[in-house]
């Protein structure tokens, strides 16, 4: 009886809080954790201002593996990589401004195109299970990508800028100074607001995206991803070639994590090069769960929903840990707590949900073969 | 002739014959770098009744068809529980390393429980789950060992801060205990820790014994064919939860060993990852994510811990930097993708 519950015998509102039971969690948590960290409104507005403007790019990367039904694309930290790599080839070369970082882009969107193509065909050999795929998948990169750079550059791939180099002469160094195009883009269009400065350009390249991502549904390969996200058998019978589609939802994917990428380093400054790739998908992925999203739906709004949501969690989460124990590094395991709680919690809710559903319509074929054969 | 050779290697993977190409690379240079064979076989030796227990739990998982138990760090964490504890009531030898086992089993039927009622509600996607309720009990349980009241003067840290220390010492307590018994020495550099392998030999056989007895058969019915076994009134969900506390206790009392082994308790982030080597050792021996054996348990660990061991030494001696961390992420990581690009079984 209780596993029906869960589909048919509910009343709306608790389908809602269901549905909708990570988001809320999160408002009572923020709700109590803000007064306790005591810190000022314009301060909070800054920082998240910053926030958004870094992390939204990368969260709207992850729309449309969702659309094509493949879940959350945990893969996405390939794209990441593939930017990272961009930046390490502009700063040996040392092209700074607008120009670097457009280079930038230009030297790893093929190595996107190529790594998510890569990841597309591994995925679709592993249906049903995309995301454990992607997850282990982002993880052996992360080893191809440490030999890459760590033992190949400045080795096989010739790197002229020593200051990058480490002092065995071959790798690149742990930390990379992005000097050259700190906040380029955020500081294009200058435009203050009292205290705070508001990073114009960013945010309109986030509308752009925005946009192309509303047109890009519309398209006959947005509404064929729908269908494929749908049901992979009723696409392949009206002529869409399955394989293919899925393969494109994640290169597309992948190029803009690559961008997105780009873009949160930009912002920050520096690159960890070893680690800044590493997280970027679970805190993506987290987010966009937050923001009220699930593995089969997730629209624009989750975005903006998700990072404000979460980052103000990241915020206050340090603070609060120090007021209430006195120690920072509390808060610190508590939001990272939080970000993989929030990912087991929903995946676990999706999962379940999709087997009572898949049970309830089993029963359904079996109540109507009953009454068809006692005719 | 061509299809004979094919077909070994369609039976044995491509993969596993890479990389054990690569591991008789490696014992065959091992003379010519200047590193001594017979350390190195020690080494392994070690490593392998340090890890064994670890990989050894995995199998019931696979056996009723829960898949790879990525959530592992559940085990682990009671097993550190229970480690922790024995240091805390001062038990030293045999009895503090019996004591830490009998409350790690305490908490990991527990928490193998509970995880095996949420692993029932989402039949089909365990493994993505278990990978992150893995990660988020880790990430719980390091604002624990903050909070929790320990007072031993061994385990916190030592200027007024308060909480647990990253790494616990446990020597003084049950270090190489196991290892130590038993012991037999050949020559000056090989030693064979007779303890730590029995042990692993005796916790072997029992989950041997156990998949023979009515239960046991009960469970590879359930992982083999489902309907099959509803329809043989067997207890589907029961036996799915039974296999998964078994995993659970296991990983428990093979994190202790490995513990007594290394002479450290690893807190807070270290077991974050610690699920990886372990699924990736077991397909390295010859498992898939459907089916597993005894047998790929110990080619497993014994090809893995062969290549941790030897890549480090001899190759950082011949291009003169350490590449091992780099291998190591390449080959479990690639293992482990590998084996689940290919699930022949379709799930409807």
């Amino acid at each position: 009886m209780r596993k029906k519950s869960l589909t048919k015998t509910m009343n709306p509102s608790v389908l809602f809080l269901i549905n909708y039971a990570v988001p809320i969690i999160f408002i009572i948590l923020i709700a109590f954790a803000i007064p306790l960290s005591g810190l000022s409104g314009l301060y909070f507005i800054r920082e998240l201002m910053i926030r958004l403007s870094r992390n939204s790019f990368l969260i709207l990367a992850l729309l449309i593996p969702v659309m094509a039904g493949m879940g959350m694309n945990f893969s996405i930290v390939l794209g990441a990589m593939a930017g990272e790599i961009g930046l390490i080839f502009i700063t040996d070369w040392q092209i700074v401004g607008i120009s670097g970082m457009l280079l930038a882009i230009l030297i790893s969107t093929p190595i996107a195109v190529l790594l998510g193509y890569f990841a597309g065909i591994v995925l679709n050999r592993a249906k049903g299970r995309e995301m454990v795929t992607g997850f282990m998948l982002a993880f052996f990169m992360n080893g191809i990508y440490q030999l890459f750079v760590l033992f190949g550059m400045g080795n096989i791939i010739p790197i002229s800028n020593s200051s990058i180099l480490l002092p065995r002469g071959y790798g690149i160094r742990n930390t990379i100074n992005l000097l050259g195009i700190r906040q380029v883009l955020d500081k294009l269009i200058p435009l203050k607001i009292g205290d705070i400065l508001i990073p114009v350009a960013t945010f309109l390249v986030i509308a752009t995206l925005c946009v192309f991502i509303t047109w890009f549904r519309k398209t006959k390969l947005g509404q064929d991803m729908r269908t494929v996200g749908q049901d992979n058998e009723v696409a392949r019978v009206s002529g869409i070639n399955v394989e293919n589609t899925r393969v494109l939802s994640i290169v597309i994917s992948t190029v803009l994590a690559c961008y997105g990428q780009i873009l949160f380093l930009q912002n920050i400054g520096t690159m960890n090069t070893y680690q800044s790739h590493e997280q970027v998908g679970v805190f993506a992925i987290a987010a966009l769960l937050v923001g009220g999203a699930s593995v089969a739906k997730a629209n624009i709004p989750n975005v903006f929903i998700g990072v404000i949501l979460f980052h103000t969690m990241f915020v206050v989460a340090p603070r609060a840990g120090k007021a209430l124990m006195g120690q920072a590094q509390l808060g610190e395991y508590f939001r990272v707590f939080v970000s993989y709680g929030v990912i087991a919690f929903s995946l676990a809710l999706y999962a379940w949900r999709k087997r009572v559903e898949k049970e309830n319509e089993r029963k359904k074929i079996m109540n109507y073969r009953k009454s068809i054969l006692a005719k | 002739m061509k299809k004979k050779i094919q077909n070994i290697i369609e039976n044995f993977g491509l993969p596993r014959i890479i990389i054990f190409l690569f591991l008789v690379l490696l014992f065959i240079l091992t003379p010519f770098v200047g590193i001594r064979f017979d350390t190195s076989i020690n080494d392994i030796i070690v490593r392998f009744g340090m890890n064994g227990i670890l990989v050894l739990s995995l199998i019931p998982m696979v056996k009723t068809g829960c898949g790879l138990n990525f959530g592992l760090q559940l085990g682990i964490i009671a097993g550190i529980l229970g480690a922790v504890i024995s240091i805390e009531m001062e038990m030293i030898g045999f009895t503090g390393f019996f004591t830490a086992i009998g409350i790690a089993i305490f908490f990991a039927v527990i928490f193998g429980f509970l995880y095996g009622l949420l692993l029932n509600k989402v039949k089909g996607d365990e493994m993505v789950v278990a990978t992150y309720v893995g990660f988020s009990s880790v990430s719980f349980m390091s604002i624990m060992w903050l909070m929790l009241p320990f007072k031993s003067p061994n385990m916190i840290w030592a200027y007024g801060g308060s909480g647990l220390r990253t790494t616990i010492n446990t020597k003084g307590y049950w270090f190489h205990v196991l290892t130590d018994f038993l012991k037999i020495k050949i020559g000056n550099y090989i030693f064979f820790p007779s303890g730590t392998i029995l042990f692993f030999a005796f916790l072997t056989f029992l989950v041997w014994a156990f998949f023979k007895t009515k239960i046991g058969t009960a469970m590879i019915v359930v992982g083999s064919n489902t309907d099959y076994a509803n329809s043989c009134g067997i207890n589907v969900d029961k036996m799915r939860s039974i296999s998964v506390i078994l995993s659970t206790v296991i990983a428990a009392i093979g994190i202790i060993v490995y513990q007594e082994s290394f002479g450290f308790i690893q807190l807070y982030t270290a077991p974050l990852f610690m699920a990886f080597p372990a699924v990736a050792a077991l397909l390295l021996g010859g498992a898939t994510v459907g089916k597993a054996s005894i047998k790929n348990v110990i080619i497993g660990v014994f090809l893995f811990q062969s290549i941790l061991t030897m890549t480090p030494s001899v190759v950082s001696n011949i291009i003169k930097s350490d590449m091992s961390e780099t291998i190591r992420i390449i080959l479990s990581n690639g293992m482990i993708v590998y084996a689940l690009t290919r699930i022949t079984r379709v799930r409807t």
